[in-house]
C-alpha cells in the first residue's frame, strides 16, 4: 500500500526549544494512525506541520506526495483538518456552515447526509454560538467531511466531550476507514488509540519512543504476562519455593509472572498442590495505556536522573 | 479570484451581520442619528433670530424706539429692553454674563441729543464669543440699522442693495444640511468598516477562523474581497439613508448624479483594507483597538466630516490633506455640490492610488497560518 504520509527527520525548533527532534514515520494509505503523547510532547505541532500550518525547522514531509508548506493551496484541497476545540464564525448555523464549505470546494454533498453522518441533524439550524462542546466538535468533523478528503487529520477530536459524543465520533472514524480513506489522530486517550487505530506511535519529548501496532508495542515494551490468584499472601511464599520464581502478594492478590505463553497450567498446578485456598484465577497482561504510562514514566525519571548526574 | 467563493463569503458575512443586531446599529442606525441630530442642529440657523438684549440709557426718546424698532424689523434680532434702574452699563457685562444673553447692546443717555445735532454716537456691543453665530448676527443687524439711519440724516437713500436673501456657495438655494451630507456619508465610510475589520482581523487570528480558512481554497484577497463588497453595500444603504433623510426632513438640495457612486466604492475599499492593515501588523486585539483609533479619530474630525476644512487654521488645513478621508469627502463636495468635476476626478485618483496601495499591503501582511 502507497504511504499517504512519510516523514523524514522532521525537527521543529521554536528559539531555543526543539518541540519535535528528528521524527520519521509512515502512515499507508486508508489506514488510521494514531499519534500519542503527553501534552506537550509535540503532538499538535507535528500535526500542523503535516496540514501545512507551521513551518518545518528541517526534515523531510511528503503528505500526499506534497510539501504541506509550500504546497499547502493543493493539499488543502485534499485534506480534511479538525483542530483542537474547533471553532468557527459565531452566528453561522450548521447548515449554513457545511453549505459554505460545499461552495468553497465547489463539492456537491448534500449538506443534511453530511449532517446525519455526524449525528447534528436536529441542530442543523441553530447558532454555532448555541451549540455545544460535543456539537460543535461534530460541526467540524462536518466540515471535514464536506470536501470527500482522502486523509482526515483529527487532533484531539473526543477531548472533553462526552461519552455519547465520543462514540458518535467513533463510529464517523470507523465509516471513514471502511470508505478506505487515512485518518492521522492524536489524542491523549489510550483506550481511543487501541480500539481506532492501525498503527500507533507514542511521541516524547519531541522523540518517536515507540511506532507499530498496538500489538506489537506491547510486545516490545510491555511486561511479561501474568497468573493472578485472589488469595493471602501465603500462596506468594509456596508458589515462589515451588516455581523458582519470585511471586508477589499485595492487596489480596497474588501475583506471578509467566515464562511464557503457555506456562498458566503449570503455575495453576503449584498452586493446587499447596493445598492453599484460593477465590479466582486469571491471566493478565499490560494494555498499551501501561505500556505507554511505564515508558513515559521511565523517560522522564531517565532525563531526571540524567539532569541530577555531575 | 473566484467569484462563486467570493459569493460564498459574502453570504455568511451577511447573514453574520444580519443576526448581530450591534453591527447593524452601527452600520444602518448610527449614520441616522447623526444626519437626524445634525440636521436638526443646524438646519434652522438662518431662521432663529437672537435676542438683543438692550441697555436703553435714553428712556423716553422717539429716536429711540424708532431705532429700536427698526431692529425688530430686520427679523435678525429681538430686541429686549432693559430698564437702566435693573443694572449700570459698567455692570452690564457681567449681567448677561449671569443671564445667559450671547448679545447686548448699549443706548447711550446721549443719543438723541447728539444724533440730532449732528454729533457721533458711540453704541457699545457685547457678545459671548462661544456663539460666534449670534455675534455676527447682531452686529450685522446693528450696524445696518445704524447705517440707515445715518444715510436719513445725511438725506440719502441706499443705492446699492442685496437682492432678496443671501445664496448658497456653489449653487442656488443650498442649505446649511447640504454641506453636511457629504461628510457625514464620509464619517460613515470611513468608522463602519475601520472599527470592525481591525477587530475582526485581530480577534479572527486569536479565536484560529484564519487557519480555518486557510485549510480551503478561499485565498486571503478574495476573503478580503468579499469584506469590501459588504461595506460597500453597507454604505450604498447608509448614504441612501442619509440622503433620503436629507432631502425628506431636512429639506436639502444636493445633487444626485452618477459622479457620487465611484466615492461608495472607492472609499469603502480604501478603509476596509486599511483596517484589515491595521489589525495585521497589531500584535494583540487590545493594541489593534489602539492603532485602529489613532488612525481613525484624526480622520474622523478633520478630514472635512463635521466642520468645513476651509475653516482650520493653515497648519491643520496641511494636516487635513495627510488624510485619505479628505479627499473623499472634498470629492463628494465637488460632485454634490460645487460640480467641479476635474476636482473631483484628482480626489477620486487619490483615494484610487491609495486604496490600490493599502490592499495589496494588507493581502501582503495578514497571515492566515503561522511560521
Amino acid at each position: 500500500m502507497p504511504a499517504a504520509i512519510e516523514v523524514e527527520g522532521l525537527v521543529k525548533r521554536y528559539g531555543g526549544l526543539t518541540a519535535v527532534d528528528r521524527i520519521d514515520f509512515s502512515v499507508p494509505a486508508g489506514s488510521v494512525f494514531a499519534f500519542l503523547g503527553p501534552n506537550g510532547a509535540g503532538k499538535t505541532t507535528t500535526v500542523e506541520i503535516l496540514e501545512g500550518l507551521r513551518q518545518r525547522t528541517s526534515g523531510t514531509v511528503r503528505v500526499l506526495g506534497l510539501d504541506p508548506w509550500s504546497d499547502g493551496a493543493e493539499l488543502h484541497r485534499r485534506i480534511g483538518v479538525i483542530p483542537q476545540e474547533f471553532r468557527f464564525f459565531e452566528k453561522i448555523t450548521p447548515r449554513e456552515a457545511v453549505e459554505y464549505y460545499r461552495a468553497l470546494f465547489g463539492s456537491s454533498v448534500d449538506p443534511d447526509e453530511v449532517l446525519g453522518r455526524v449525528e447534528l441533524l436536529d441542530k442543523r439550524s441553530a447558532r454555532f454560538d448555541q451549540l455545544s462542546g460535543g456539537q460543535k466538535q461534530k460541526l467540524g468533523l462536518a466540515l471535514a467531511l464536506s470536501n470527500d478528503p482522502e486523509i482526515y487529520f483529527l487532533d484531539e477530536p473526543t477531548t472533553g466531550l462526552d461519552p455519547h459524543a465520543r462514540r458518535a465520533i467513533w463510529n464517523v472514524i470507523r465509516s471513514i476507514r471502511a470508505a478506505g480513506r487515512t485518518v492521522f489522530l492524536t489524542t491523549h486517550y489510550l483506550e481511543e488509540a487501541e480500539l481506532l487505530s492501525d498503527r500507533v506511535a507514542i511521541i516524547h519529548h519531541g522523540h518517536l519512543i515507540a511506532v507499530g501496532t498496538a500489538a506489537e508495542i506491547i510486545a516490545a515494551h510491555g511486561g511479561p504476562a501474568r497468573a493472578v490468584f485472589e488469595a493471602a499472601p501465603e500462596l506468594a511464599t509456596r508458589l515462589t519455593a515451588r516455581l523458582g520464581v519470585a511471586a508477589r502478594a499485595s492487596g489480596g492478590r497474588v501475583v506471578v509472572d509467566l515464562a511464557g505463553p503457555h506456562d498458566a497450567l503449570r503455575v495453576l498446578s503449584a498452586a493446587e498442590e499447596s493445598g492453599l485456598p484460593w477465590s479466582s484465577f486469571s491471566t493478565e497482561r499490560d494494555t498499551l495505556e501501561d505500556v505507554f504510562i511505564r515508558m513515559v514514566g521511565e523517560m522522564d525519571d531517565g532525563a531526571l536522573k540524567g539532569e541530577s548526574a555531575p | 479570484m473566484n467569484p462563486k467563493r467570493i459569493g460564498a463569503d459574502l453570504a455568511v458575512v451577511a447573514r453574520g451581520y444580519y443576526r448581530n443586531p450591534a453591527a447593524l446599529f452601527f452600520s444602518l442606525i448610527f449614520p441616522l442619528i447623526l444626519i437626524g441630530l445634525f440636521g436638526l442642529i443646524f438646519s434652522n440657523t438662518g431662521t432663529t433670530t437672537v435676542t438683543l438684549e438692550v441697555l436703553n440709557e435714553n428712556p423716553h426718546s422717539p429716536l429711540v424706539t424708532k431705532f429700536l424698532s427698526a431692529l425688530n424689523n430686520t427679523t435678525v434680532v429681538k430686541v429686549a429692553v432693559v430698564p437702566a434702574s435693573t443694572v449700570s452699563a459698567s455692570g452690564f457685562s457681567a449681567w448677561l454674563g449671569q443671564n445667559g444673553d450671547p448679545v447686548g447692546l448699549v443706548i447711550p443717555a446721549t443719543f438723541t441729543t447728539n444724533y440730532s445735532s449732528g454729533t457721533q454716537v458711540n453704541l457699545t456691543m457685547f457678545a459671548n464669543p462661544q456663539d460666534a453665530a449670534a455675534a455676527g448676527e447682531a452686529e450685522f443687524a446693528v450696524s445696518g440699522v445704524a447705517n440707515a439711519f445715518n444715510l436719513a440724516k445725511a438725506g440719502g437713500s441706499s443705492l446699492i442693495q442685496l437682492a432678496g436673501t443671501v445664496q448658497g456657495v456653489g449653487g442656488t438655494n443650498l442649505v446649511y444640511v447640504d454641506y453636511l451630507i457629504p461628510g457625514l456619508i464620509g464619517f460613515s465610510i470611513l468608522t463602519s468598516p475601520m472599527f470592525s475589520m481591525v477587530d475582526v482581523a485581530s480577534s479572527y487570528r486569536k479565536e484560529g477562523l484564519f487557519r480555518q480558512l486557510s485549510l480551503t481554497p478561499l485565498t486571503r484577497s478574495e476573503w478580503l474581497t468579499s469584506r469590501i463588497a459588504w461595506y460597500i453595500l453597507l454604505t450604498f444603504a447608509a448614504a441612501g439613508i442619509m440622503l433620503g433623510m436629507g432631502v425628506g426632513v431636512f429639506d436639502a438640495h444636493v445633487s444626485l448624479n452618477a459622479g457620487l457612486i465611484p466615492y461608495l466604492v472607492v472609499g469603502p475599499f480604501l478603509f476596509v483594507s486599511l483596517g484589515m492593515l491595521a489589525g495585521s501588523v497589531a500584535p494583540t486585539p487590545e493594541s489593534a483597538a489602539v492603532i485602529g483609533n489613532i488612525i481613525t479619530f484624526p480622520m474622523m474630525f478633520l478630514a472635512g466630516t463635521f466642520f468645513p476644512v476651509s475653516e482650520f487654521p493653515p497648519g491643520l488645513q496641511t494636516f487635513a490633506r495627510v488624510l485619505p478621508l479628505y479627499y473623499v469627502i472634498d470629492g463628494m463636495n465637488q460632485v454634490m455640490l460645487f460640480h467641479n468635476t476635474m476636482r473631483a476626478a484628482a480626489d477620486l485618483a487619490v483615494v484610487v492610488v491609495a486604496g490600490v496601495v493599502v490592499f495589496l499591503l494588507a493581502v501582503r501582511l495578514f497571515r492566515w497560518r503561522d511560521a
